[in-house]
């Protein structure tokens, strides 16, 4: 007789499982890749620990992967806030552009301003530039009904495509203009060392200043989820927007504040890549780093929980670093990517395990919807 | 395919041929349960984590036999039905169909062996026609092509056969929900139904639908097929069948011949103690002053058309207003836009002489307006947040639930375990999921969480359908204490006794008008009911 795969949910996840799990997920991974690796003539063992040293041990290894982990943070943060409430802000990337923007001219124009404060400007400015690109889905979405997802996503490339006229096709304020150099090789302006973020550095490692804010910002969104009448109306809204509407909560003024909230966060993601690391406006650059699109995954592995967003982007981080240090002839770019898909792929097919039991029955029958009946007469 | 499990050493084997043995409750009622046994369950136990969901539960049903399943929300007779239907297996007992012991591994192995069922909530596609949904599924071996019209002849046919008036092309979409009941009873008596299971077949029917339903369940049973009847309302389950299995707390309680029953005694039985179905009769009092009124309100419904005309009605603190009517004609869109959930075209509201915005559901609340919503699940509640959550829903934004600016878990589950308590809702704890709960437990927290904001104005829309005996007398309870303490309620209802068992007076609507409203004392229902179908 046939066995047939029986999945049930289960009725409480217990505690030890739900760290298990993850643990558990992205050791299978490593083992798959590891098998990917054996197969394309790479010693697994060698490789994981190049990996390891370029990483975290070799020198300058960790800066590195903080200075990756960084955007990471804010990104990740971006969508897991905005996905709570299961408003799909696919725009972290486009809204990280526009933070990007707007930190620039922010640093610039106020470039003779005191240190603390023209940092503090930065970072305003960015959060306010990313909230104001990310109202335009939430306006869409709250008063006409469009779908976010796809308003978001487009206006991914509406920003990448004005960012890039700043700098390539136009003599905006942002574009150096002064040297026949930069004219040549458009380039933007680069802002005062005023405008530089400091970062604490014990030894030979440098830990952005981004970083603390954004693991600052991890807590202050952990808690408002949490333990504050806004994340509660966050958490009946996700569930059930019909009862939020009933209870007296503005749905539409709360589609507006979280998009608001999660785009200012991918604007700082900008204010940092202009403070932290870059120091000039790079379209190119920004582009080509993805990190809006990394932070979708990175939000996912850390099932929206604002502090596990920390920790992957961290992994995350470390992984790009590695596969950075690692590409070369015998090493090629896509490897670390599937490594990346494969983390995922076993994160995400983990938390089934966590939540639903899964088993093998002597021919059960599982056709949709019964098995998570749970024996309640819910409908009856 | 459906194994025949050879039973040698058991006792209990029936014959295979040959009349089934005379049941000893048929012999005490001579005239029903005509035929040779249909379905024979012994003893089915079903377990889920943490529950018995059937215990030992056994019941027979003979060929042409209208066999009724009651039970209260939470007894058991889901869980039974899909052990009959195959989409459950059994932990323990067995199954008899005909006489023959079957295990069914999945509902085509129920179906092959001539069980059907028709499902409380319809399984049709609606975009599909009548024909093509009576064979959607149903493979005919033979033939490989598929020819829309020779379908819609055969279906035609078997609706004549088997007297189920329906269009074979028409699209279910364009169908009332009475004809979408027929086209799946049609369905199953097309493929061949010897047993059919209805689960709550009248809570989507209006009472005119009913008993054209009553009848057809009569003609099958006359026809030699089994039916077994699942419902937990007293009154149909003594107008259509023959026999009656009371299921409690997962047990099979008894068999009893209708013939020899009255709806208080299987009241009894089902609750497990004796209640009395007069028992929240409110007594009339003075009433007090004007609390809810609405001059001139009119509003359009969902798909734009107007379903609210020139709306005036007044509701005096201490009264229950009845709103009766056949489901559509205003009632629920009344009960939106008092409560701020659709807005108005036309006229105004006014609590405790204070003008309501429009479509303003905060402003409502903050002016004490509770309301509790005839789509329980889906707009009264928040599924999958906690009991202790889903009683904060409307007064988080207060002090009550807060310790400085950050909710209190504390303080929230405090007030939820004295709901609880105060409310009798059976449930493990505050952290419950409250989809968890049976109905009639979820509409318990409802309206504890409405009533304890200490509203001016209660709405209530079809505030006991689908609850059992006991969760309705419960709820009837409360509000007329309701009222006692110097609420206006608005009651909705569909249901003519409990208007007439708790409103103070009546008002009728029909096709988004009111009209009449009249003193409950001096109303008739024969008044009334021509008042609702807009004969008076």
């Amino acid at each position: 007789m046939t066995r047939l795969l029986h999945i049930e949910r289960r009725l409480d996840t217990p505690r030890w499982l739900k760290l298990a799990v993850p643990l558990a997920s992205i050791l299978l991974a490593a083992i798959i890749v590891g098998i990917l690796l054996a197969a394309t003539g790479h010693n697994p063992i060698s490789t994981y620990h190049q990996m390891y040293s370029a990483s975290v041990t070799a020198d300058g290894a960790l800066t590195s992967t903080f200075v990756y982990a960084t955007p990471m943070l804010f990104t990740g943060l971006c969508a897991a806030f905005a996905f709570r409430m299961r408003t799909w802000n696919i725009g972290g990337e486009g809204q990280l552009y526009m933070g990007a923007v707007g930190a620039s001219a922010t640093g610039l124009v106020l470039g003779n301003w005191p240190r603390p404060l023209l940092i503090i400007a930065m970072v305003v400015g960015g959060a306010l530039a990313g909230m104001l690109w990310a109202t335009i889905p939430a306006l869409l979405r709250a008063y006409l009904r469009t779908n976010e997802i796809l308003t978001s996503l487009m206006l991914n490339y509406v920003a990448g495509f004005f960012m890039y006229y700043l700098i390539y096709d136009s003599s905006s304020y942002w574009r150096d203009l002064t040297t026949p150099g930069a004219t040549v090789f458009p380039t933007g302006k680069t802002l005062s060392p005023n405008a530089t973020w400091p970062g604490i550095t014990i030894g030979s490692f440098t830990l952005p200043m981004g970083f603390v804010l954004g693991v600052g910002l991890a807590v202050g969104l952990l808690v408002l989820i949490r333990s504050t009448r806004y994340g509660f109306e966050m958490r009946v809204m996700g569930d059930s927007p019909q009862a939020a509407n009933y209870s007296g909560i503005r749905t539409k003024r709360k589609i507006l504040s979280v998009m608001a909230i999660s785009g200012g966060v991918a604007g700082i993601a900008g204010s940092s890549q202009i403070g932290d690391f870059g120091h000039v406006l790079d379209p190119r650059g920004l582009q080509q780093a993805q990190y809006g699109y990394t932070g979708i995954v990175v939000a996912a592995l850390a099932l929206y929980n604002p502090l596990a967003v920390v920790l992957v982007s961290l992994l995350i981080g470390g992984l790009t670093n590695a596969g950075f240090a690692l590409e070369g002839p015998s090493f090629p770019t896509g490897l670390v990517g599937t490594m990346e898909g494969i983390i995922l792929f076993t994160v995400l097919g983990g938390e089934i395990l966590a939540r639903y039991r899964i088993g093998l029955r002597h021919r059960a029958i599982a056709p949709a919807g019964t098995s998570a009946t749970l024996g309640t007469e819910a409908s009856s | 395919m459906t194994d025949s499990v050879p039973d040698a050493g058991n006792d209990q084997a029936a014959p295979v041929a040959g009349p089934a043995p005379a049941s000893v409750l048929s012999a005490n009622a001579p005239g029903t349960a005509p035929g040779a046994l249909a379905v024979e369950a012994i003893d089915m136990t079903k377990r889920f984590p943490g529950v018995v969901a059937n215990d030992h539960v056994s019941f027979e049903a003979a060929e042409g036999e209208v066999h009724a399943l009651l039970g209260e929300n939470g007894a058991g007779k889901t869980t039974l039905c899909n052990l009959l239907m195959g989409l459950y297996r059994p932990d323990e007992g067995k199954l008899l169909i005909g006489g023959r012991a079957v295990r069914f591994h999945s509902p085509k192995d129920a179906q092959n062996a001539g069980i059907f069922m028709v499902h409380q909530h319809l399984r049709l596609v609606e975009s599909m026609t009548v024909a093509e949904n009576v064979v959607l599924g149903w493979s005919t071996p033979r033939r490989l092509r598929f020819s829309p019209r020779s379908v819609e002849k055969a279906v035609a046919e078997a609706a004549e056969r088997f007297q189920m008036p329906v269009d074979p092309k028409a699209r279910i979409w364009q169908l009332s929900l009475g004809e979408r009941q027929r086209v799946e009873i049609l369905k199953a008596l097309y493929r061949g139904a010897k047993i059919l299971i209805l689960d709550e077949p009248t809570t989507v029917l209006t009472p005119q639908e009913a008993d054209q339903l009553f009848s057809s369940i009569r003609d099958m049973a006359a026809a030699g097929r089994t039916v077994i009847f699942i419902s937990h309302k007293l009154p149909e389950v003594l107008a259509v069948s023959n026999r009656v299995t009371i299921l409690r707390q997962g047990h099979s309680i008894t068999t009893v011949p209708t013939a020899g029953t009255d709806a208080d005694h299987l009241a009894g039985l089902m609750v497990g103690h004796e209640v009395s179905l007069e028992a929240a009769t409110k007594l009339p009092d003075e009433p007090g002053p004007v609390v809810l009124e609405l001059a001139g309100v009119s509003a359009r419904g969902d798909l734009g058309t107007d379903a609210l005309k020139d709306v005036t009605l007044a509701v005096c603190a201490g009264e229950i207003l009845g709103i009766a009517g056949v489901a559509g004609n205003g009632q629920r869109e009344l009960a939106e836009v008092i409560t701020g959930l659709r807005a108005t075209t036309g006229g105004q509201i006014s609590v405790g002489g204070t003008r309501l915005p429009t479509g303003d559901p905060r402003a409502a609340i903050d002016l004490g307006v509770a309301y509790v919503p005839e789509d329980r699940m889906g707009t009264g509640i928040s599924p999958n947040l906690s009991i202790a959550e889903n009683l904060m829903l409307k007064s988080y934004r207060g002090k009550t639930m807060r310790s400085g600016p950050v909710l209190s878990t504390r303080k929230a589950n405090a007030n939820a375990k004295e709901m609880i308590a105060r409310f009798d809702v059976r449930a493990p704890g505050p952290r419950t999921l409250i989809r968890q709960l049976s109905g009639g437990n979820i509409q318990k927290v409802l309206l504890a969480r409405e009533l304890s904001s200490d509203p001016r104005v209660l709405v209530a829309a079809s505030p006991t359908r689908g609850l059992d005996v006991g969760a309705t007398q419960y709820v009837r309870q409360v509000l007329a204490e309701t009222a006692k303490h110097g609420v206006a309620v608005l009651m909705v209802s569909e249901d003519l006794d409990e208007i007439f068992e708790l409103s103070d007076r009546i008002a009728v609507f029909y096709n988004g008008r009111v009209v009449g409203i009249v003193s409950a004392a001096d109303a008739n229902r024969q008044q009334i009911g021509l008042m609702m179908a807009g004969a008076a």
